[in-house]
């Protein structure tokens, strides 16, 4: 195999360090020695693909998958955007994963135990596979902040946790979403892993009045990028070029 | 004053946190009828070519505790060494064999289980076959970006031996941390693959 189409090298100054004490729990789950670098074999250069089949009609209606008796509590929000690869290419056929909050900041989960109440009407998960030119859309509730247990008074931002499947393996991705204008994203010890200001901002949805639905939903424009490929300029195959 | 490039920077990793289940596997989590099947359960069908194995193992933190909120994901070839993926341009792969699995790591012991085959062998970017191998890719609060490594199998070494990727380990001693040693359990050959987040045994984990 030749050169051509491996995938660009992680920029891990960009990435979370493993180790980040103000975020407790990362100290004793954090590998020491350095990574092993290699450039990508076949085995990252693929990866699994699912088809617009395995997603159900209400997979990315929050607002709809889970409701038993009504519509789940909270402000109504479309979530767009686009999943792009580096070289600002749109990634089609990307399974995108999504799981949140309810508007009161709990999760439907066991461990769970903020005194916060369960939306009988909320589930919290959704998915969806993006188009041709890289699209996607979900619509749900906004989710709320809550507390953790780190410091004694820490709190997350509302956010949505998002899982991107791209066409390698080598692609995969698990970030979160964070809003516009919300004071708590520069409070979070999660959210300070990250150590460039321009990179968090990049985890930050912007409001787009453009795209709200009147008198029913605010829209939020998030976009996403994956890693892209390297093409060999003096190569006769201009792969991805 | 110069040029920009219009290259986009990868949107950074955040941990996928304590209730990454209800993402990845909500009826696990008993979030149940939003869809029938959690993705990535089952690999394997009854026409699928190859040993059937089990894959187990638990992931330990640097206490030495299993983790018992985690996530990991598998991903492989088939048994004559083909992805089931449209990236895959060396032949067509089994078409019954996924080739990627999703498992929690059990919320009480912490072990994680996959029911898979053994995978064929698959060339090194030089042509060089690497030795059977199953790449993991791990996920749970406290990681802040998911950990990449490759499961490999006891009972292959001399594969092992001239693998152009675990000859790449500089510390010898390490190479063990990727090596799966088989047993039988049930009847069934089953491939213990403990990893290790920190301490003397800390896994090989790569930046691919």
């Amino acid at each position: 195999m030749s050169d051509q189409g491996s995938y660009y090298q992680r920029d891990r100054s960009w990435h979370p360090a493993a180790l980040t004490p103000q975020y407790k729990t990362s100290v004793l789950r954090s590998p020491q020695y350095p990574l092993l670098s290699l450039d990508n074999t076949i085995s990252e250069m693929t990866g699994p693909r699912f088809g617009h089949d395995r997603i159900g009609p209400l997979d990315n209606d929050l607002i709809r998958n889970f409701a038993k008796t009504g519509d789940p509590i909270g402000q109504r929000i479309i979530v767009y955007g686009r999943v792009l690869d580096e070289n600002a290419r749109p990634v089609p056929g990307a399974l995108v994963e999504f799981w949140q909050a309810n508007a009161g900041g709990r999760y439907r989960h066991k461990k769970e135990t903020y005194l916060a109440a369960i939306d009988p009407n909320f589930g919290g998960c959704g998915r969806t596979i993006t188009d041709e030119e890289g699209r996607y859309w979900f619509r749900t509730i906004k989710p709320g902040a809550y507390p953790w247990p780190n410091g004694v008074n820490d709190w997350r931002p509302a956010h949505i946790h998002f899982s991107l499947f791209g066409h390698a393996f080598a692609q995969r991705l698990i970030t979160q979403m964070y809003f516009e204008g919300d004071p708590m994203i520069w409070q979070c010890p999660i959210v300070s892993t990250i150590p460039d200001k321009a990179a968090i901002d990049q985890l930050t949805a912007v409001l787009d009045r453009n795209a709200t639905l009147p008198m029913d939903a605010l829209a939020y424009k998030f976009d996403i990028v994956l890693r892209g490929r390297r093409s060999t300029m003096f190569e006769n195959r201009m792969e991805g070029n | 004053m110069f040029q920009k490039l219009t290259t986009l920077k990868e949107s950074p990793s955040q941990t996928a946190g304590p209730y990454v289940h209800i993402g990845a596997t909500p009826n696990w989590v008993e979030i149940t009828g939003v869809w029938k099947e959690d993705l990535g359960l089952v690999i394997v069908a009854p026409e699928t070519k190859g040993e059937r194995i089990i894959v187990k193992g638990r992931i330990f933190d640097g206490s030495g505790n299993p983790i018992r909120d985690a996530l990991v994901e598998i991903w492989q070839a088939d048994a004559a060494g083909l992805y089931n993926s449209p990236e895959e341009t060396r032949g067509q792969a089994d078409p019954t064999f996924a080739g990627w699995g999703r498992q929690p790591t059990d919320a009480v012991t912490g072990e994680y289980r996959f029911e898979t085959i053994k995978p064929g062998r698959v060339p090194y970017r030089d042509g060089r076959p690497m030795a059977p191998h199953i790449t993991f890719w791990i996920v749970a609060r406290g990681i802040n970006i998911g950990l990449h490594t490759r499961m490999h199998f006891g009972d292959e070494e001399p594969a092992n031996a001239e693998c152009p990727v675990l000859a790449r380990i500089e510390h010898r001693f390490r190479v063990p941390t990727l090596i799966a040693q088989r047993s039988e359990e049930n009847g069934m050959p089953t491939y213990t693959f403990d990893i290790h987040l920190q301490g003397e045994k800390e896994t090989v984990f790569f930046d691919i």
